[in-house]
């Protein structure tokens, strides 16, 4: 008996089930309404049939409903189930009408939780919403993700859009992501299908190598096989040769940040002789600086956060070069011309430094920001390049003819060639050896410590950070040439470039092991290095 | 003047290294020691410090709860400053001179290694919070943080069940920890049928900072048609500028998602997570789930370290659960005698904080349960799938040629790597 109760049930739980299926496919898109409820359900297969019912349901909101997600900023409510939509001015609005939340803020509102297949669902959706989207930029973003999700629903709001668009780069854009569509309709002619291809091929980026890597190679007619493995070909060589240009960039960029780190020492080590190993700290010092400033200008003036580097660059300058001088006068001068005792005492002075930090600001990285105009990428043709990467080249290049400049055309340089040339006769000239060894050191660090400010937009800003670099600064200089700002420049280019050549290759722990035995080789080579000082100021 | 005042100085300070030693010996008769043994300076300090801390709130809540055996516990803290060697030295020092009941330390593989022959030697007992690569059993180390398959093998089933991944990037930084992990995921994705072409294997050095071309060539291999993802093994502080390059270049988390094993809350500290949300971490411990003990610990962790903005990680649960299966196992036992404490301590099972009940293993592995949490943009985690119980940890690999017969077992066959197909101990 209860046996044929239980099958009863089953059998109609099952018939229910059916009608279910049955309703939600005649009345194909369900109610907006309905559909909303889905977002209350807190699951994510419930969320992402939401999400699809949403956008079909072609309600004015949907789009405004979807976007919301991602930024956390459609809540719901688990006890009516009700969802709402935060503005994001602050208010609330019941989502289902589109008008403020009556009463007061119910209270224990979750936001919709997302997971990655979530976010494609929300990219492909948002994507056929907004191309007709009054802002350029916007209706590109949805031809691309449409190109992403090459959904066939898409179509018609993809013509509407090609009718209308004026842009060409959106148009562009609109037509390759038709022609995404178009090829993965069974419906759509062997001719269309060729035409269509045609268009990917001519994007050929890693989207669109992407995009035919994936389709089924097995289920194509012969014709477009051919069509899509020439065309996968030919994208492939593009790209192949790209790779060789971006490389090339990479390696600059690296010598770049080489650069940065190694010309303050190029100073210290280079001009004055003096084996420093508190370089690396110096450039740390320079980072928290960056740090304090941006701590500073959070607290109290948030709105000049992009302009924090602008403040950030003379105080890391000043910091840095202020801590080299009290080193230099407190340590260093003692120890001239007894190169060991002086490599003990900065090693030693960097353990200090380090342990100092560590307490001070603890051992955790600290979180340094990007300002707006150094995040993100711009590409160049097949090129990509990163704002912070160019910033930082631009910056270091900004760096070594301010440094040449003040070595050749002022007094301080001038001195400062005197001294490290002939000391004994700089002094009889009236020229002050003490201090302007100070200054010299002082400038060297202080170099050191704008390098810090460029390598926290990159690297973590932690104690650790200056050891990190020391050995690659010594590197560059011992490589470049001692007492030569040229030999840093080129050392430090020649140094990234072929490191990066090598990487692809070698990969990054063996590249990095045959740059050293080239050095190594070289510099037995060539001891002086790559431009080496001639003449009589050599045996000084 | 300087002499004057030197010499009653170089008096006080003589008189005073008499009388510390007398102390600590008059003091070591109602006490019970404790030994802290994590890096305070060098480059493991920012992961090692935290672990430290940890300890001493446990040991304070345990005094206020009456101590243990009706004496205090107290704590040593020694720095081994990140240097291998110098674990080895300072576990010694522990051990012998400061004659501690317990230690609770070691975050690298290399420390532990390290340290293994002094214990051994010594016969004490030491706590591993940190996820590792396993193939070790040893009687005097009992590991409580995450064996592969208790992190990575899941980490992989999620990938590939929940995001439909085919084709893999194994990064890691070049040690001992991600050549095996990586090893052992190669193995066990060869034997689910994926081909050679779609695992790609990277390493980097320590502290790698330039991920330029890395970064680029994963999104090359990411390109080809089919859904990939990167499984992470890259270490400490390099992991700050791969996040940064992989924002920058735009590989976001819904194209090519990362899952990582060395990457938590307190890692993140240091970025600005918000091109990072999706990117995924797995670990048996997220500060963000929500369980009552959970949100009683980290009120407490805030108020010791009186800091709002600290946040907790799944090696701090470690020594939380290692703790208090330790405290319980001495209660057992009735003594801190390391050998009675290493027989009581098998089959104890002390609350964890994502709401479960973790036992000690014979094998001197706990069970855990394995957490992928998704990266929000205020740097926690969001737990988007957990497994259904408890998993507990092998400390041999199953994938592994070399691994695949052994077992430990330190209850009937008082053996870590007993070899089932010679019946032999000792492989």
């Amino acid at each position: 008996m209860a046996d044929f109760r239980a099958r009863v049930a089953a059998l109609l739980a099952g018939l229910g089930l059916i009608a279910l299926c049955a309703t939600a496919a005649t009345a194909q898109a369900q109610s907006y309404e309905q559909a909303l409820e889905g977002f209350a359900a807190d699951s994510f297969s419930a969320t992402d049939a939401a999400i699809a019912g949403v956008a079909g349901s072609g309600h004015p909101l949907a789009a405004k409903v979807i976007g919301a997600i991602e930024d956390g900023r459609l809540l719901f409510d688990p006890e009516d189930r009700k969802v709402y939509l935060r503005e994001p001015s602050g208010a609330l609005v019941d989502a289902a009408t589109g008008k403020a939340a009556a009463g007061e803020t119910p209270p224990g509102l979750k936001p919709v939780r997302l997971n990655n297949r979530l976010r494609r669902s929300i990219e492909a959706a948002l994507g056929a919403l907004t191309l007709l989207a009054p802002d350029p930029a916007k209706r590109f973003e949805a031809a691309q993700a449409v190109f992403k999700s090459r959904d066939a629903n898409a179509l018609p709001a993809l013509d509407a859009a090609l009718a209308k668009e004026t842009d060409a780069r959106v148009k562009q854009a609109l037509l390759e992501a038709r022609a995404a569509v178009v090829v993965m309709q069974s419906a759509a002619s062997e001719a269309d299908k060729l035409q269509a291809i045609a268009t990917i091929r001519e994007r050929s980026d890693q989207e669109a190598r992407a995009f035919l890597g994936s389709l089924p190679a097995a289920d194509l007619q012969p014709g477009l096989r051919r069509a899509v493995s020439d065309a996968i070909t030919a994208i492939d060589a593009h790209l192949e040769r790209w790779r060789q240009v971006q490389n090339l960039w990479y390696g600059i960029s690296l010598g770049s940040v080489l650069l940065l780190a190694a010309i303050g020492l190029a100073i210290t080590f280079g001009v004055m002789g003096v084996i420093n190993m508190a370089h690396g700290e110096m450039v740390m010092l320079g980072a928290y600086t960056t740090f304090v400033v941006q701590e500073v200008i959070r607290t109290t003036a948030p709105g000049i956060f992009d302009y924090s580097l602008a403040i950030a660059i003379p105080s890391a300058f000043l910091v840095a070069g202020f801590v080299g001088i009290a080193i230099e006068r407190g340590v260093i001068r003692f120890l001239y011309g007894r190169p060991l005792e002086t490599l003990l005492a900065t090693w030693g002075i960097s353990l200090v430094l380090q342990q100092a930090v560590r307490t001070g600001f603890g051992p955790s990285n600290v979180e340094v920001g990007n300002p707006s105009f150094m995040s993100g990428v711009s590409s160049l043709g097949g090129l990509a390049i990163t704002w912070n990467r160019l910033w930082i080249v631009v910056f270091a290049g900004i760096v070594f003819a301010a440094l040449l400049a003040v070595l050749r055309y002022t007094t301080l340089g001038l001195h400062m060639r005197a001294v490290t040339q002939n000391r004994s006769m700089a002094s009889s000239m009236a020229i002050n050896t003490g201090r302007i060894d100070a200054l010299t050191f002082g400038l060297g660090s202080g170099i050191a410590g704008l390098a810090g400010v460029a390598l926290s937009q990159i690297d973590n800003v932690s104690p650790n950070l200056g050891q990190g670099y020391i050995i690659d600064s010594f590197l560059v200089v011992v490589f470049g040439g001692v007492g030569n700002l040229w030999g840093t420049l080129v050392g430090a280019l020649t140094l990234g470039v072929a490191n990066k050549l090598l990487e692809p290759f070698a990969g990054a722990v063996l590249g990095k092991i045959a740059l050293l035995v080239l050095v190594i080789l070289f510099i037995q080579k060539r001891p002086r290095g790559l431009f080496a000082l001639e003449g009589r100021a050599v045996e000084a | 003047m300087t002499r004057m005042f030197l010499r009653p100085a170089a008096a006080a300070a003589l008189l005073l290294l008499a009388v510390v030693p007398l102390a600590g010996q008059a003091r070591a008769q109602e006490t019970i020691k404790v030994g802290i043994l994590h890096s305070l300076s060098g480059t493991m300090a920012i992961s090692e410090t935290t672990l430290k801390d940890v300890m001493l709130m446990l040991i304070e809540d345990q005094n206020k709860k009456g101590g243990l055996l009706g004496k205090k516990l107290e704590a040593v803290v020694v720095d081994p400053a990140s240097n291998w060697p110098l674990f080895a030295e300072k576990a010694r020092e522990l051990i012998s001179k400061n004659k501690v009941a317990a230690v609770f330390g070691c975050w690298t593989s290399v420390s532990r290694k390290s340290v293994l022959p002094v214990f051994k030697e010594l016969n004490s007992v030491l706590f591993y919070p940190v996820q590792y690569e396993g193939e070790e059993s040893e009687r005097n180390v009992f590991y409580t943080g995450a064996a592969p398959n208790q992190q990575a093998i899941p980490a992989v089933d999620y990938l590939e069940k929940e995001e439909k991944v085919v084709r893999w990037v194994l990064a890691g930084t070049d040690y001992v920890y991600p050549r095996t992990t990586n090893k052992i995921l190669e193995a066990y994705l060869k034997a689910k049928g994926v081909k050679a072409e779609d695992i790609m294997i990277n390493y980097t050095p320590f502290g790698h900072s330039d991920w330029q071309t890395i970064v680029a060539d994963i999104k090359r291999f990411g390109s080809q048609g089919k859904r990939t993802a990167i499984v992470s093994t890259i270490n400490g502080d390099a992991n700050v500028p791969f996040y940064k390059e992989l924002g920058n270049q735009g590989v976001k988390a819904k194209d090519i998602p990362s899952v990582a094993f060395s990457v938590g809350e307190e890692e993140l500290a240091g970025i600005d997570t918000k091109p990072l949300v999706g990117h995924l971490a797995a670990w048996n411990y997220f500060q963000s789930v929500d369980t009552p003990v959970n949100k009683a610990f980290i009120a407490r962790w805030k108020a010791f370290i009186k800091s709002d903005k600290r946040v907790t990680n799944d090696p701090m649960e470690a020594h939380v659960i290692g703790f208090a299966m330790w405290v319980e196992a001495v209660k057992k036992a009735g003594t801190t005698d390391p050998d009675k404490v290493i027989d009581a301590i098998v089959g104890i099972k002390v609350p964890n904080l994502t709401g479960g009940m973790s036992e000690m293993l014979p094998n001197h592995h706990i069970t855990k349960p394995v957490l992928i949490g998704e990266v929000r943009a205020d740097g926690q985690f969001d737990v988007v799938w957990k497994t259904p119980g408890l998993v507990p940890g092998d400390a041999w690999s199953k994938q592994l040629e070399s691994s695949r017969d052994l077992i430990a077992d330190w209850v009937t066959l008082k053996c870590g790597n007993y070899n089932t197909k010679t019946s032999k101990c000792g492989s």
